[in-house]
């Protein structure tokens, strides 16, 4: 067994993730069976292989130097407010995070 | 009947249409065909007859028109469009509303093109099937009790079922190429910085790439002509030009040298899209190319690193549906509590799993087994690519081991889901462009796609390589 329903339980714990009895034995079993197949790649010796994080290379693209720091206009705040579940312009309101 | 770009700037320039008429029509097939076919989450009618009066006027006006003036286009439902509801498929954001429009639709409007409205796909695009919808699944509308692919099912089955002229999709592991494939239509991922990501949803960042679906293989040049090229607001936009498609897809193919890897050519592919790829093949072969067998190694390892890969992405990317800024938020007296009901309300199955996959091998005393792993053999897999591209011009592939399958046939077993991306996935890892073209359809029913990969930034040669095997009937091998 590669996951234990332990490791399921701490690993939704880290992605602030509720799940269900049932979801956690599913996923368990599920990926369990995932990581089976992908240890696969240990056949491979990449003892000397450098890992690639991203495709382009830095010539490929404009920000291989930084760009300006420049100030353009935005002024969504309004609109991106109205999108929250409990806005409180200019803030969003969350429950209570510091206890007295 | 079958509109092209062409098609509407001919019925346009000649007056025997005007773009409101042609709007208006394409929103009476879709209140023909949609609840069957459950393809479009959302219509944007006032916004596509603004921008269908402003070609009207200036075909009045007798102004030049742009390259895209009134051709009904849709936009698959994880790219944000300013005022139209934008949900990536998922309850968390049923009701979400972006402010802005993605870089790739500014510029699909810039050129001309109407916004019908946004297709379902799979969850924040994970999925093969777009059975993960939390809005239910689309039919293939060549046979409606199949699947039409994943996760841009929705962008492939309204083009296909002529509910729009074109379409934009997204592919992280193959769901442009393998929906366009299972719904019998030509698409297309460029290469990895070809188009601006700015305003795409993003489910894994090193891999995610926007492209066009079409009835034919130059209208999804226009497309992706349209929307290529450096975008300031995506640091990964390449700066590298972008040729002129509609001038590239027309020259000849002859003498042009097209990889087969016998790898792809394993346990696993349907004996029926074997047989059509086989013949495409001699058809490649009638036009001049000329096939060579060559060796991608490391292609048996490509799903296992795409699945650690992209995972990791997500679960990551997906960390900012916290019930604070947007979308659901499910209360609790506590901040942590209110974080995690809303994200165990919020997911589905198929996202809830990748999420906790994902964590995992980014998790103390995993990471390197799992996640650097993973980036190594990425490396490898680029590798096998770039060595190729040294012996031939394009790499000749099926997009699918299988034809379009049953709704709820394949649900019950993610792993053997995921199985079946292996042709398209090293590809996206690679970050090369590629192309599912028809080729032919099986028992005359279900759609088969050649997938044809090129080096990075040679999207004109698949291109051409892809128009001139439509234009020898490719479609009906």
């Amino acid at each position: 067994m590669k996951i234990s329903r332990d490791d399921v339980v701490r690993v939704a714990e880290l992605a602030y993730l509720d799940l269900s009895e049932s979801e956690l034995e599913t996923y368990r079993a599920q990926i369990d069976e995932i990581l089976e197949y992908i240890s696969k790649l240990n056949e491979l010796d990449t003892a000397n292989v450098e890992p690639m994080a991203q495709v382009l290379t830095d010539d490929q693209t404009a920000d291989a130097t930084l760009r300006e720091d420049i100030v353009v206009p935005c002024g969504i705040a309004a609109e991106v407010l109205k999108q929250a579940p409990d806005p409180e312009p200019p803030f969003f309101r969350v429950p209570k995070v510091i206890e007295r | 009947m079958t509109w092209t770009i062409d098609g509407v700037r001919e019925g346009l320039a000649a007056k025997k249409i005007s773009a409101r008429e042609l709007t208006a029509d394409f929103y009476k097939r879709i209140e023909t065909r949609n609840a069957e076919l459950n393809a479009y989450l959302a219509l944007s009618p006032e916004r596509a007859y603004a921008q269908a009066d402003k070609i009207d006027a200036l075909v009045a006006s007798g102004k030049p028109l742009p390259p895209l003036a009134g051709v009904p286009v849709a936009i698959k439902d994880v790219l944000s469009t300013r005022g139209i509801t934008t949900t990536c498929g998922s309850r968390i954001l049923e009701h979400y509303v972006p402010p802005y429009d993605a870089t790739a639709v500014t510029r699909l409007e810039g050129s001309g093109a109407v916004i019908l409205g946004k297709t379902n796909c799979d969850e924040f695009a994970m999925g093969s099937s777009n059975e993960n919808s939390a809005f239910g699944p689309v039919k293939n509308p060549q046979a409606t009790d199949r699947v039409p692919g994943g996760s841009s099912g929705g962008s492939a089955a309204v083009v296909a079922a002529g509910l729009a002229v074109a379409s934009l999709g997204t592919d992280t592991g193959g769901s442009i190429r393998q929906p366009g494939a299972l719904c019998g239509i030509p698409a297309m991922m460029g290469s990895y910085g070809r188009v601006s990501r700015y305003g795409l949803i993003a489910f894994a960042s090193s891999l995610d790439r926007i492209g066009p679906f079409a009835n034919n293989v130059k209208d999804v040049a226009a497309i992706l002509q349209t929307i290529a090229g450096r975008d300031p607001n995506d640091s990964t936009s390449t700066t590298a030009p972008v040729p002129t498609y509609a001038d590239e897809i027309s020259k000849p193919v002859k003498g042009m040298r097209i990889g087969i890897p016998r790898d792809y050519f394993a346990e696993g592919l349907d004996s029926g899209v074997r047989d059509k790829i086989e013949k495409g093949i001699e058809l490649l072969k009638k036009l001049g190319c000329e096939p060579v067998d060559i060796r991608m190694p490391h292609t048996d390892y490509a799903i296992a690193t795409y699945y650690i890969i992209a995972t990791a992405e997500a679960s990551s990317n997906l960390a900012r549906y916290d019930g604070v800024r947007y979308g659901l938020r499910v209360d609790d007296p506590t901040l942590l509590g209110m974080y995690r009901k809303t994200r165990g309300a919020g997911f589905g199955p198929e996202v809830k799993r990748r999420i906790v996959l994902g964590t995992y091998v980014l998790s103390a005393g995993y990471y390197d087994a799992y996640y650097l792993k993973g980036q190594k053999v990425r490396a490898l897999i680029a590798q096998d690519f770039r060595e190729a591209f040294t012996k031939v011009d394009a790499i000749v592939t099926p997009t699918s081991p299988v034809p379009a399958f049953k709704l709820g046939e394949r649900t019950s077993d993610p792993l053997q889901m995921y199985l079946a991306d292996i042709y398209t996935v090293t590809g996206s890892l690679a970050g090369v462009p590629g192309i599912s073209v028809p080729c032919g359809k099986i028992c005359g029913e279900l759609p088969v796609g050649l997938q044809l990969f090129g080096p990075a930034f040679g999207e004109s040669r698949i291109l051409q390589l892809a128009h001139a095997f439509e234009q020898a009937g490719g479609a009906s091998i």
